[in-house]
């Protein structure tokens, strides 16, 4: 092996790694919150709205789990320009993760309302809640611990997935990582060291997650 | 400037071979590399459990993209210049399995540990407990994931475009940067992975679905 490593020049842009190690969170936070906004509102509507309103949900859910990404960002970044729709590539970008997020998100809370004995929503109903009380305090609190992991697994592979957005010119991590290798002609260094940032990442966060379900979900003598 | 007439649009439908092709290569070195985790995750062993692990960890949480960067940048420092193809291929693979190792010791673990010891009280050779006690029970129970997971690679062999592989999703870009019809150009894309994966996420459900109701 004659290659010389050489990460000098990848330390020296620290700034511009930072930066981009925060938008990528930034990204990853904004989809999963507006995502699981839709995925609620979709998941209400997949058990108890009208047929026709189930099967636009269904087929939003369909295409969305069928396709690529990339794909996905190709046709929002390229295809809305065309229709008059302009944005730009790091609101495209949050926009993308956004309906992504929502289509897993959907199930995802659908299995956590699922989850909830057909018992505990009549007691509730019993007790005198309104329809909206019930879904409150009797479904989704004890909704959100059932779907606590895989909110939480897709919250790390759609912050895996942002990278991809750096192809539409978004400047995430990954778009850090591309603007600091055409400047320095260090692909494997920078590419090497972005990669070892995401891995951070996503060990901070499956830390994070775990202290959370720890401190605010189980409690110690059980549900 | 081009026109987007029937010439482009074979073009990219065509191109789904290439999307084959590289899903093909990576499902056969996924599911070689799946086995070999799998079989280290649930072997009890410490030595093979802990750097099967920390193999599975790091694909899990790093981009699929930067995996591919790297295996394509990788050779080269070795003095080896590999194509896109033989990138993507390799990058696939290894992120395959990973991910098929997990989904496997899933599934193997859940074939009872009785039926193992049985068969170890019985003499049988770790090669006979495991190809034919525990994998073939194991087996029924992988189909739906593991179709499952099938979908994710072909869905995952889109990026192979970003590092140049004109595959489906590249052939789109090509003709696009040519005609600038994306809306058209990008839902045929997009129909064309409809197409191939549904038919699959369908039958993985179902296949589960199934397994449900004989339990």
């Amino acid at each position: 092996m004659t290659y010389k490593f050489n990460f000098g020049p990848i330390f020296e842009a620290w700034p511009l790694l930072l930066n981009g190690a925060l938008q990528t969170i930034w990204f990853s936070a904004a989809a999963m919150v507006l995502g699981l906004l839709i995925a609620v509102i979709g998941a209400l509507g997949k058990t108890s709205a009208p047929k026709w309103v189930r099967f636009i949900i269904s087929a939003y859910i369909e295409i969305i789990r069928n396709t690529p990404f990339p794909v996905q960002l190709f046709i929002i970044f390229f295809g809305l320009p065309s229709i008059g729709i302009r944005m730009s590539p790091n609101v495209t970008a949050v926009l993308a993760l956004t309906l992504n997020f929502a289509a897993y998100g959907i199930e995802i809370v659908r299995a956590g309302i699922e989850s909830i004995p057909k018992g505990q929503l009549e007691a509730g109903r019993a007790l005198g809640l309104q329809p909206l009380q019930v879904f409150r305090y009797v479904v989704l609190k004890p909704a959100i611990q059932a779907i606590y992991p895989a909110l939480t697994s897709q919250f790390i592979l759609t912050m895996l997935y942002s990278s991809v957005c750096s192809t539409i010119a978004a400047t995430e991590l990954t778009g850090a990582a591309n603007d600091i290798t055409s400047r320095t002609f260090r692909s494997f260094e920078g590419y090497f060291t972005v990669t070892v940032i995401y891995f951070l990442l996503s060990c901070l966060f499956w830390m994070l997650f775990r202290l959370i379900d720890r401190r605010f979900l189980t409690s110690p003598q059980g549900r | 400037m081009r026109e987007l007439g029937p010439n482009e649009i074979f073009f990219i439908i065509f191109s789904v071979r290439w999307t084959f092709l590289l899903a093909a290569i990576a499902l056969v070195g996924s599911a070689i590399g799946g086995m070999l985790i799998a079989l280290a995750l649930t072997s009890g062993k410490r030595a093979l459990e802990w750097p099967a692990v920390a193999i599975v960890r790091v694909f899990q949480g790093t981009p699929l993209l930067m995996q591919l960067f790297l295996a394509f940048f990788v050779p080269s420092l070795f003095g080896f210049n590999i194509d896109a193809l033989t990138a993507a291929a390799i990058g696939l693979s290894l992120n395959g399995s990973a991910f098929l190792g997990d989904i496997w010791r899933g599934c193997i673990q859940t074939v009872p540990r009785g039926q193992s010891e049985a068969a170890t009280a019985l003499g049988l050779s770790y090669i006979s407990r495991t190809f034919e006690i525990v994998l073939p029970q194991a087996t029924r129970i992988a189909i739906p994931p593991t179709i499952g997971y099938l979908v994710q690679l072909i869905k995952g062999t889109s990026l192979a475009a970003i590092i140049g592989f004109v595959e489906v999703t590249r052939a789109g870009q090509i003709i696009n940067n040519m005609t600038f019809t994306p809306f058209a150009i990008f839902g045929l894309v997009g129909v064309i992975y409809f197409c191939i994966c549904w038919p699959l996420s369908l039958y993985s459900s179902y296949m589960e679905r199934k397994l449900l109701l004989n339990r």
